[in-house]
């Protein structure tokens, strides 16, 4: 579904990604893993076209998207929920929704906008309730909720999360993990990003571990989970230590 | 002072205040949609004005103004793509440079189009000397004109920025522009309607107002200045603060006439202007809450 080959990505002169090459396949959960300033942000960006400085292949349902905007890529039906929730803050959630659901609109499919509509209140109850309310005045957690429902309303084929779970309490991350586990049964695709290395590989099929700009690892998401290099630098477990305790 | 004149004065204020009020929305429509201050603003009006002038010679008024405020989008959509669109993230000092810059070129071309001469359309209804009088106070019919145009503009308004697509695109875009791009909105036509809005309610705004205030090649850079005291009064980017904030500069203004000589009118505003900027940048309605979450 997704096809990415030496993929070179910065900010002006600074280089931040190095000759990245991932895939995604349709009905996947794939989760990118690294620590802070990694360029796991800046992967997604370049993905779906905000980050114009770039050079390589990006290749989405087999047709070269590298040189479209991120409107286009995402009419394609590739969506990224942005780090740090984005929401529109000064207008209702419904507004959000009903936004997200442009794309739709423009594949003449506006009819559905309801049903869609309906169908991530089911997802995400809360949301109904504060239908009416300002999106810059919900909770964290219901941000991130919001953000990830006015994507999933364009009908993406495949959907970027960068970091849902970050600044969230454990029991939300739990709520937002398990709607993402819903998704891939409903047959959706998602690119996940997230520095909550253990969860994120608990849900997802296969992985990358991408360390300043360029992937070091990648494989099966069990076998990451089982990786030594992986536990101590993103699992937070001391081997050492615990080799000497027993 | 007696009461009638009182209400001369107050009618006055409420005339010019609500336009300043309509060149401030202006402002803020480019203003929320893409952080620019629009300093040719002023030159939407006169071009509204004059080129309606122009029509009316061989056209009936409703047409003549319709096609101005028409032709005056256009010239708009045809600034923004020519001066803004292609310009990749400039600063805020680039951009005040351009409109100023915009606004130099619209004033020299209507010069050479138009000349210095001081131009009018025609009263509305009736003529220069009719009145419709309540008790001793007399008010023109062009004075309801100037009011009920633009309080119907200032709904027609809302309601577009509420209700329709296009309208709650563009506030998507002054709300979060990367985000709105991810929902697949073309900012950058979201930037040029911005441009079409603010040049149609200027112009028509121009258009009401000429027979009043006249229009000539000059007129706008005025406005612009007191538009945007209004605009910086009222908190920039809220629209509905600005119409009372023009309201209250338009009063000010006619009122300052009985106290000092008519030549320093134009002191109050650069005098709002300047307090305003220094003491409460935010505006007079602005609070810290607001600057977060930005409305129309
Ligand atoms: N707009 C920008 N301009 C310049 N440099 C940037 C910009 N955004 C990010 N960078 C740099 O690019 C590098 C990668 O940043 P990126 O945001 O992609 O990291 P990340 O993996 O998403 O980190 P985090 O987990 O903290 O979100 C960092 O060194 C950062 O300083
Ligand atoms: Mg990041």
């Amino acid at each position: 579904m997704l096809r990415i080959k030496n993929l070179d990505a910065g900010y002006g002169k600074l280089k931040v990604l190095r000759r990245i090459s991932m895939h995604v396949s349709a009905g996947e959960i794939v989760t990118i893993i690294g620590a802070n300033g990694a360029g796991k942000t800046t992967l997604l960006g370049a993905i779906s076209g905000l980050l114009r400085n770039r050079t390589g292949e990006i290749l989405f349902e087999k047709k070269v998207i590298q040189h479209l905007s991120p409107e286009k890529i995402v009419f394609m039906g590739c969506s990224l929920v942005p780090e740090g929730r984005q929401v529109f803050s000064t207008m209702s959630v419904k507004e959000n929704l009903l936004l997200g659901a442009y794309v739709q609109h423009r594949r003449d499919r506006r009819h559905d906008a309801h049903q869609d509509l309906d169908r991530m209140y089911s997802l995400f109850p809360r949301l109904r309730e504060r239908e009416q309310q300002l999106a810059g005045t919900l909770s964290g957690g219901e941000q991130q909720m919001l953000a990830i429902a006015r994507a999933l309303m364009a009908k993406p084929k495949l959907i970027m999360m960068d970091e849902p779970s970050m600044g969230l309490a454990p029991l939300i991350v739990r709520d937002i993990f398990a709607i993402i586990r819903k998704l891939r049964e409903e047959g959706n695709t998602v690119l996940l990003v997230e520095q909550n290395a253990k969860v994120a590989l608990g849900i997802a099929d296969r992985g990358y571990v991408i360390e300043t700009g360029r992937i070091i690892l990648q494989g099966q998401a069990d076998d990451l989970l089982s990786n030594r290099d992986v536990q101590r630098a993103y699992l937070g477990r001391d081997l050492d230590a615990e080799v000497k305790l027993s | 002072m007696n009461i009638e004149l009182f209400f001369q004065y107050l009618v006055a204020g409420v005339t010019y205040g609500t336009i300043y009020a309509i060149v401030a929305i202006g402002f803020n429509i480019i203003y929320n949609t893409t952080g620019i201050i629009n300093f040719a603003q002023g030159e939407f009006v006169m071009l509204g004005g004059m080129t309606a002038v122009t029509l009316h010679a061989f056209l009936p008024l409703p047409i003549a103004i319709l096609s101005a405020v028409m032709i005056t989008m256009v010239i708009g959509a045809l600034i923004e793509i020519t001066f803004i669109r292609w310009l990749i993230s400039p600063s805020v000092l680039r951009m005040i440079i351009i409109t100023i810059g915009i606004s130099i070129l619209v004033r020299e071309i209507a010069l050479h189009i138009w000349g210095a001469g001081v131009k009018a359309l025609p009263y509305f209804s009736g003529t220069a000397v009719s009145a419709i009088s309540i008790g001793d106070v007399h008010i023109s019919p062009q004075v309801l004109w100037v009011i009920g145009v633009s309080a119907v503009m200032v709904i027609c308004l809302n309601l577009f920025f509420t209700y329709t697509l296009p309208g709650r695109q563009m506030r998507a875009c002054s709300a979060n522009r990367d985000a709105a791009r991810l929902c697949g909105i073309n900012a950058k036509n979201m930037v040029t309607l911005s441009f079409v809005l603010s040049a149609g309610i200027g112009a028509l705004a121009g258009c009401v107002v000429s027979p009043i205030t006249y229009v000539q090649y000059d007129g706008g850079t005025a406005l612009a200045i007191k538009g945007f005291t209004v605009a910086i009064l009222g908190g920039l980017g809220n629209s509905m603060a600005a119409v009372a904030a023009g309201l209250l500069l338009g009063i000010l203004e006619s009122f300052s006439i009985w106290v000092m000589p008519t030549a320093y009118k134009d002191v109050i505003s650069i005098s709002i202007l300047l307090l305003i900027l220094f003491v409460r940048p935010s505006g007079l309605f602005g609070s810290k809450e607001a600057a977060q979450l930005k409305e129309f």
